[in-house]
């Protein structure tokens, strides 16, 4: 039985006059966490853009649950069950913690309130600044948000972009710890610069070079490749 | 002082018309980052389709709710065949809008004819009271509370409502609304349509208000409720009945006292808040 939850298949992606991505392809599995890796600028947040819509694909195909998504508008994708944290978190910041909660939910049910519950645990401050408004929360807090959010709905799968840039350590820990915990949930397709953090966390890696998947494999596999790491990662 | 009352309550009653106007016109640029020239149009639509039934049926309030719908059906056709198709475009927008602002004026003298159309309250609000010497117009006072009652209502409809937090958040990040499954394309309409809903409705009510409505009227108002946006900060609704009130007092004072310079004021005001705070002075989509 196929198990791929996501496959995308030779995606080419135009950005006014820039032909940013060039031939993306790669397949996420039900319950792993799939890491982008690649050099600034290589287009792994364009992929991530690309699946939810926010900048379709111009050529190849993307397909979700085995349903071609690469033409649907941005909402109906997320509506499919994909939630998306963007780089720069996303968060409405003159609305509270509350309140940028409260757009996110699609379905007021009691699984969403079990939900609810779980990421609030997860992440008390969330709870301790509830009625703060979101544009004065502290950079973890914001990132810790913005994966709530996206966490809420009963989404199959998540697009995590750089959850770790510009936190201070102790904060990449516990955002860490959490995607950890969300990994038992629901499947994840995760672009991380911080090595250490992509390893710990992904099961599987694909390398994207000027807009191009060049190398997959397990993240165990990357690990030990020195050789690989240092020509695409530029990682010594 | 009853002049000082009386110069206010036609300020504060001038500045809700103004506020009507301008508050669509700030809400559809937050949300849609649209400059919409025609949006005087649809006020004076409101106010040439309500006062012609209000003549033909003897009732202001039917005349009122077909100056609404009047804007409702304008502001959905307009944002679905004219806006839509320039989404993103500023020039585009700012020439296709232009166009059709001529295009419903014009329009107008075709079905009404090119002269002035005099309009008076119905006469349960025609009239005065007499309040400790000071004589106090019913209708400017019916305008004051029904621009406090939209005011008060679109505030409960945007803090309190589910599609008000969706407004809200698409001002701040529109792709962000779509990411988490809210078609914003529906959030566009629907404000495009409340917009044009004021719009026409301050139309409506400036008709008995002014005694004439022409069809330039649109026009001229749109330039004051441009400055409102401005002054109050683009796509801050808040802002917009402050500036709205600040524009009518200033206007309605300087025309008796320096009537020459009642509309330079306004724009020096705007000039003003562009040197000193360009974000508006309640700041830009709040």
């Amino acid at each position: 039985m196929n198990n791929d939850l996501l496959k995308l298949d030779k995606v080419e992606t135009h950005i006014g006059q820039y032909h940013i991505l060039q031939g993306v392809s790669f397949e996420v599995k039900k319950g792993e966490v799939t890491v982008l890796l690649g050099r600034n600028g290589a287009g792994k947040t364009t992929t991530l853009r690309t699946i939810i819509g926010l900048n379709p694909a111009s050529k190849g195909s993307v397909t979700f649950k085995g349903e071609a998504i690469q033409s649907l508008p941005t909402y109906t994708i997320a509506k499919k069950g994909i939630g998306y944290v963007p780089e720069d978190q996303g968060i409405f910041a003159g609305l509270t913690v509350e309140e940028n909660m409260r757009v996110a939910i699609q379905k007021d049910d009691e699984e969403t309130a079990k939900r609810m519950d779980w990421i609030l645990n997860l992440f008390p401050d969330l709870k301790r600044f509830w009625k703060k408004p979101g544009g004065l929360l502290s950079g973890g807090q914001k990132q810790m948000l913005s994966i709530a959010r996206a966490y809420v709905n009963e989404n199959e799968l998540l697009l995590i972009d750089e959850p770790s840039k510009g936190l201070a350590p102790i904060v990449v820990e516990k955002v860490m710890d959490s995607i950890i915990q969300m990994k038992a949930e629901t499947t994840i397709v995760l672009v991380e610069q911080n090595f250490m953090m992509a390893s710990t966390i992904g099961d599987q890696f694909y390398i994207i070079d000027d807009g191009r998947t060049v190398s997959h494999g397990a993240m165990k596999k990357l690990k030990e490749d020195e050789e690989m790491k240092r020509k695409y990662l530029g990682i010594a | 002082m009853d002049l000082i009352i009386n110069l206010t309550l036609n300020g504060l009653a001038t500045g809700m018309l103004i506020f009507l106007l301008a508050a669509g016109l700030t809400l559809i640029f937050g949300l849609m980052d649209v400059l919409n020239f025609a949006h005087g149009g649809l006020f004076a639509w409101g106010a040439y389709s309500g006062l012609w039934i209000y003549s033909q049926t003897g009732s202001f309030i039917i005349g009122i709710i077909c100056a609404i719908l009047t804007g409702f059906l304008l502001g959905i056709i307009t944002e679905k065949w004219i806006i839509k198709p320039v989404y993103g475009n500023h020039v585009q927008q700012i020439l296709i809008t232009l166009g059709l602002m001529l295009v419903l004026s014009e329009m107008l003298k075709v079905i009404w004819g090119p002269n002035q159309i005099t309009a008076s309250p119905p006469d349960y609000l025609k009239g005065s009271w007499e309040l400790g010497g000071v004589i106090i117009i019913k209708y400017r006072v019916f305008i004051i509370l029904v621009g406090f009652l939209i005011f008060t209502g679109v505030q409960f409809l945007l803090k309190k409502t589910k599609i008000g937090l969706v407004v809200r958040a698409g001002v701040m990040n529109k792709e962000m609304v779509q990411a988490l499954g809210i078609n914003i394309q529906r959030v566009f309409m629907f404000v495009f349509m409340i917009g044009a809903g004021m719009a026409a409705l301050g139309g409506v009510l400036l008709g008995p208000y002014s005694g004439v409505i022409h069809a330039g009227m649109g026009m001229e108002f749109a330039i004051l409720a441009f400055i409102v946006v401005v002054i109050g900060g683009m796509g801050n609704f808040k802002g917009s009945v402050l500036a709205a009130i600040l524009v009518g007092l200033s206007g309605s004072f300087m025309a008796y006292y320096v009537p020459d310079l009642s509309l330079a004021v306004n724009m020096l005001l705007m000039a003003i808040v562009l040197i000193i705070r360009p974000q508006g002075l309640f700041g830009a989509k709040g």
